[in-house]
């Protein structure tokens, strides 16, 4: 019981940090919208699409996923932070076990990413996508399964590095292969094989095509179905999860 | 009941043994200093007791319970002072102070009157609910004492409190830690570096140097123990001087203090001719003189050859805890 009350409190600490820094909410609105209205615009007038689906509308729920991913990275740093700055020092010493710090932050960095991602949804009627409550309602459990791995990643690698920089270059590292090669900006299925392997070992492949299915359900055609989708992220979610906790319990 | 019982309490990095075989007891109740030059190990000591270190060898007990056997249950009685900062200066006073209820499972009836209670002991109630990088460091010092009594802790550790502080702070921080000493129950651990901190506050110090105890009593029996007064003397070749005092024998003790040669004397004013002869006839000159009563710093002095401040190089954190708690 008071071992969920510190989960709580903690999950509570990295959403109020999260909404008071207003200056980062404002880009995270702005960078999705570049990639929508400019590359999406532009890069759409120049290429046909094979899917269906105008190239707006096809890259729309790789956009989220991407908010997904960058948000989860990004916030991985609050525990760097927090390091440097004594506070975790703080948690330490308090009467609960490493895996509830670890799960308390786990879920306070993802739901901060699920509320970047709601407000990349909502922009949808920008570009003529509708979203409706059902779609909402679906999305939202999809979008924790998603980012829950994510925030892992991000945490895992802060887990091991002191310093704010390395871990902004380690960071870039991980985003643009996950996000270039996830089929969020472009279908998968024409890409030489060897980078195709790449892309199948990607998990955020599966939660963009989960995204892609129920976002624009109909529409498109999903490279896999959505309980192999699924399947493969919850699977990745309980492994980064377990991967995460003991890399956090290592350090002292 | 101890509050505090260590059992050849050890902790080594690599080859370096920053605490080696410390043996104290601390009665319930009494406010206890560790006393000793940064590096002396007296975090060390702290942080196994508050079992964020796990010792190389020996054990200790805490409010009953064993540091490596039942670290949660220690972990529950103790409240803890960082030397370093570690508010969330993103949050309020009260929400860090809230959190911290969380943390320690303070049941939620007594959680707010006990937050209301502590802010109002560091005098920060009308404050409370600014955020935390408004405050000065003197108040997140207040702020961070607060949160360490919000759980009603049986032992409090106090790791350099004053650190980086300007003396009204130090003052403030000084009457809180006197007011909750009047609470019985209550233990104080305090390290820290200045003597006089030592001297106003704790009933029992002990002087850490190297990792060991080399003295432990009460600040003034160990003033007494030194005994008599002592005679700083400066000179244009203070080496030689001590020499030349040490051979003359009419010194408890001799040593060189920065620039000065201390002696002390069972009765300085007696003395005090015969020092000025013994420069004369060895054609030393004198710069200065001066006397004073035994303070806690020459008592360190004496036990360790070295004076407090000598502490060098590891100011340094300190300096460096200071300027961390600027940055906003």
């Amino acid at each position: 019981m008071s071992e969920l009350r510190g989960v709580y409190t903690l999950w509570q600490r990295e959403i109020k940090r999260f909404l008071r820094e207003r200056t980062r909410l404002a880009s995270s609105f702005f960078q999705p919208l570049l990639w929508l209205i400019i590359f999406g615009a532009g890069l759409g007038l120049s290429i046909r699409s094979s899917t269906g689906l105008n190239y707006q509308e096809y890259i729309f729920p790789g956009i989220i996923g991407q908010t997904l991913l960058f948000t989860s990275m990004f916030m991985g740093i609050s525990l760097i932070w927090d390091r440097q700055f004594g506070f975790l020092k703080e948690i330490l010493v308090a009467p609960i076990s490493r895996v509830s710090i670890f799960v308390g932050k786990m879920l306070g960095v993802s739901t901060d990413s699920m509320i970047q991602g709601m407000i990349v949804l909502m922009l949808g009627f920008l570009i003529g996508v509708k979203i409706t409550l059902p779609i909402v309602i679906k999305v939202i459990p999809l979008m924790l399964l998603v980012t829950l791995g994510m925030a892992c990643i991000g945490l895992t690698l802060a887990s091991f590095m002191d310093s704010l920089e390395s871990y902004g270059t380690i960071m870039t590292f991980v985003n643009m292969p996950m996000f270039f090669l996830s089929g969020a900006l472009f279908p998968v299925n024409n890409l030489p094989s060897w980078l195709q392997w790449v892309v199948y070992v990607n998990p955020l492949t599966y939660g963009v095509d989960a995204l892609r299915t129920v976002i624009v359900d109909g529409a498109y055609v999903s490279s896999f179905p959505l309980y192999m989708d699924l399947t493969i992220i919850i699977a990745f979610d309980v492994l980064m999860i377990l991967v995460g906790t003991y890399s956090f319990s290592l350090r002292k | 009941m101890n509050a505090i019982e260590t059992m050849d309490l050890t902790k080594k990095f690599g080859s370096l043994t920053a605490v080696d075989s410390v043996n104290i007891n601390v009665e319930q109740g009494e406010i206890f200093g560790l006393l000793g030059p940064n590096g002396a190990g007296k975090s060390t000591i702290i942080s196994m007791l508050c079992t964020i270190l796990k010792p190389t060898s020996g054990s200790a007990l805490v409010n009953g319970y064993d540091i490596v056997q039942f670290p949660s249950q220690v972990r529950k009685s103790i409240g803890i002072v960082f030397q370093d900062p570690s508010v969330d200066d993103r949050l309020t006073g009260k929400e860090n102070l809230e959190m911290h209820a969380d943390l320690y499972g303070v049941p939620t009836s007594e959680k707010k009157s006990q937050i209301d209670k502590v802010l109002e002991l560091v005098e920060l109630s009308d404050r409370s609910n600014d955020l935390v990088r408004t405050y000065s460091s003197g108040m997140r010092r207040r702020l961070e004492i607060a949160r360490s009594l919000v759980h009603t802790p049986k032992v409090l550790f106090l790791d350099e409190p004053t650190i980086g502080l300007d003396p009204q702070s130090r003052d403030h921080i000084w009457s809180y830690i006197r007011e909750l000493m009047k609470n019985e129950e209550l233990t104080i651990i305090l390290t820290t570096h200045y003597m006089e901190e030592a001297d106003k506050l704790c009933k029992q110090v002990a002087i850490v140097d190297h990792g060991q105890i080399v003295a432990l009593d009460s600040p003034d029996s160990l003033k007494e123990k030194l005994g008599g007064e002592t005679i700083s003397v400066k000179t244009n070749d203070n080496p030689l001087y001590l020499e030349k005092i040490k051979e003359a024998g009419i010194a408890k003790s001799v040593v060189i203090a920065g620039e000065e040669v201390k002696i002390t004397v069972d009765s300085a004013h007696t003395i005090l001719p015969n020092i000025v002869n013994i420069a004369a006839s060895n054609h030393i000159f004198i710069d200065s003189v001066s006397l004073q009563e035994p303070q806690l710093d020459d008592v360190f002095l004496h036990y360790t050859g070295r004076e407090l401040r000598e502490g060098g190089g590891k100011e340094l954190s300190g300096m460096g805890a200071i300027r961390r708690r600027q940055i906003k």
